[in-house]
């Protein structure tokens, strides 16, 4: 065949698959600190903009041997995983009923859909008076947080479980309880997973605004504290500990994903 | 036990499927179901194994099934159905937990079927590590592990190439060989159904109605592929079926 008048075809497919890349968000981690640390030592970003990152460092050194860090972390954390448990697995569970059952969905979807957009924060007052000042009204206010978008997303994946699954269980004769068990929750896990994810970083707003009301410890109570003093080094040691709590988090749940979900492809 | 189907007739809303279905499912035998696409042949399966009413007629066992049978009405289905989260093994023991079946009596069941459908090796393998044909032989297992007196085939062979398709015929033909079954399979595969069938039943388009049976009297171990007998059943079923695919292919879609 003649060379003449051939080309090579264009190509023009790839793209549109994300594949993970190593080490390149510590790259931009370590990158924005670097500047702001440049940036805050050559005086063009001034002390009042920025606190210097290494300032922040030498104060959460300082809160470490203090032995401050253990004492505001542990009640946060308590707080936290009571509240966030309580409104995690209420959630799940109402979940669970709406997806199943058709006068439950009908009675509680709008009721969910009426009390998603209401800020929990704003409601903070009112617990305090249902639930008391101490730790009753903090817990309140993260479950309840943690609840609604738990409820969303478990009725989510209960809906998108495979028919096909479950009339397979009905053709064999399995009970009703145990097509949930066995065909429904697990199918609908990879969904209510995902919804964790974004319940819990919930969770850790609002367990700031939790503390702004008569706590004396935890993270929020060090924050806000730093914050009416304008203590930006505190402030930003708080911030810094909040955004590691939302990383181990997040990387506790990837955990539980792949092992609980490594049926899947 | 057998089947008897006693003028079955269904509608969706007032849009009719099925009408006036007479027919008998006799022991042993494999009855096939052939029809152009919508005429209903998937809806009839389900009215047979209880999973949707009919409006009309009624969907008789007569006899007993055998004793020890522990779901007389057994489907294997297009798309597998196979839990991905439960292993081989596991998704054969889900069919036999519910019965009280559990332990030493539940994995000699399961070593059993698996060993007659060639899987032993691959008891602890996951869905997903599976081609499609073995995942189909997974639930052509699973299916005899509840030991069914009648089994219901929904285009079990239709989401595979014909390479495998072609395997697992034979696997079919052999299981039937080594121990007769009773089974109403669903296909729209005319070789499949002169290949399996002792009987095939053609479906007009909607509403779905017996055109013909067709009754065949080789045995299925002598069914070989491209054997010209059989090539002359299935030109004689396209005949018949022909035009009414034409006009099925033609109709629009009521959704």
């Amino acid at each position: 065949m003649s060379e003449r008048g051939a080309r090579e075809v264009t190509f023009r497919g790839g793209g549109f698959a994300p594949r993970p890349v190593k080490w390149v968000g510590l790259i931009v981690f370590v990158a924005l600190i670097a500047f702001a640390e440049w940036g805050t030592r050559a005086g063009w970003i001034s002390a009042l903009t920025l606190p210097k990152p290494s300032d922040v460092l030498a104060t959460f050194g300082e809160l470490y041997q203090s032995g401050m860090l253990f004492k505001h972390l542990s009640v946060s954390l308590s707080r936290l995983a009571v509240g966030a448990f309580i409104g995690a697995s209420v959630g799940i569970g109402v979940g669970i009923l709406i997806g199943l059952f058709s006068m439950i969905r009908a009675g509680l979807v709008p009721l969910v859909a009426a009390i998603f957009p209401i800020p929990k924060i704003a409601l903070l007052p009112l617990f305090v008076i249902w639930f008391g000042i101490d730790e009753g009204s903090k817990y309140a206010l993260i479950a309840f947080g943690t609840f609604t978008p738990t409820v969303v997303a478990t009725y989510g994946a209960v809906d998108n479980v495979d028919r096909g699954l479950i009339r397979m269980g009905q053709s064999f004769g399995l009970s009703w309880f145990s097509i949930v068990r066995k065909i429904v929750l697990p199918g609908a896990m990879p969904g209510i997973l995902s919804g964790l994810r974004i319940s819990l970083a919930i969770a850790i707003i609002l367990l700031v605004a939790a503390e702004m009301l008569g706590a004396e410890f935890g993270i929020g109570a060090y924050i806000l504290e730093a914050g009416s003093l304008y203590d930006l080094e505190r402030l930003f040691a708080g911030v810094v500990i909040l955004s590691l709590l939302g990383v181990t988090v997040s990387f506790i749940i990837g955990l539980i994903e792949r092992r609980v979900l490594r049926w899947r492809s | 036990m057998d089947i008897r189907l006693d003028a079955v007739g269904h509608t969706y809303d007032d849009f009719e499927v099925l009408r006036d279905i007479t027919l008998e499912i006799p022991q042993g035998k494999i009855v096939c179901i052939v029809g152009p696409s919508g005429c209903g042949k998937s809806t009839l399966l389900r009215f047979i194994g209880g999973l949707e009413r009919p409006s009309k007629g009624r969907v008789l066992q007569v006899g007993e099934p055998p004793a020890g049978s522990l779901n007389p009405l057994t489907y294997i289905f297009q798309d597998f159905a196979l839990l991905p989260w439960r292993s081989v093994a596991g998704n054969i023991s889900l069919v036999l937990e519910d019965h009280g079946l559990g332990g030493t009596e539940a994995q000699r069941i399961i070593d059993d079927v698996l060993a007659r459908t060639n899987l032993s090796d691959f008891a602890h393998a996951l869905p997903k590590q599976l081609s499609g044909g073995m995942k189909q032989r997974v639930a052509i297992a699973r299916a005899l592990a509840v030991r069914p007196a009648v089994m219901l085939m929904d285009e079990p062979l239709s989401a595979l190439d014909s390479q495998t398709r072609e395997l697992l015929m034979d696997d079919l033909i052999s299981l039937w060989t080594r121990a007769p079954f009773t089974a109403v399979y669903v296909t729209h595969n005319l070789n499949e159904a002169v290949r399996l069938g002792h009987a095939i039943v053609v479906l007009s388009r909607r509403p779905g109605q017996v055109r013909d049976i067709v009754h065949l009297n080789k045995p299925l171990n002598e069914r070989r592929f491209g054997d010209p007998e059989l090539e002359a059943h299935q030109q004689h079923l396209w005949q018949l079926m022909r035009d009414e695919a034409r006009a099925a292919d033609a109709e629009l879609l009521h959704v």
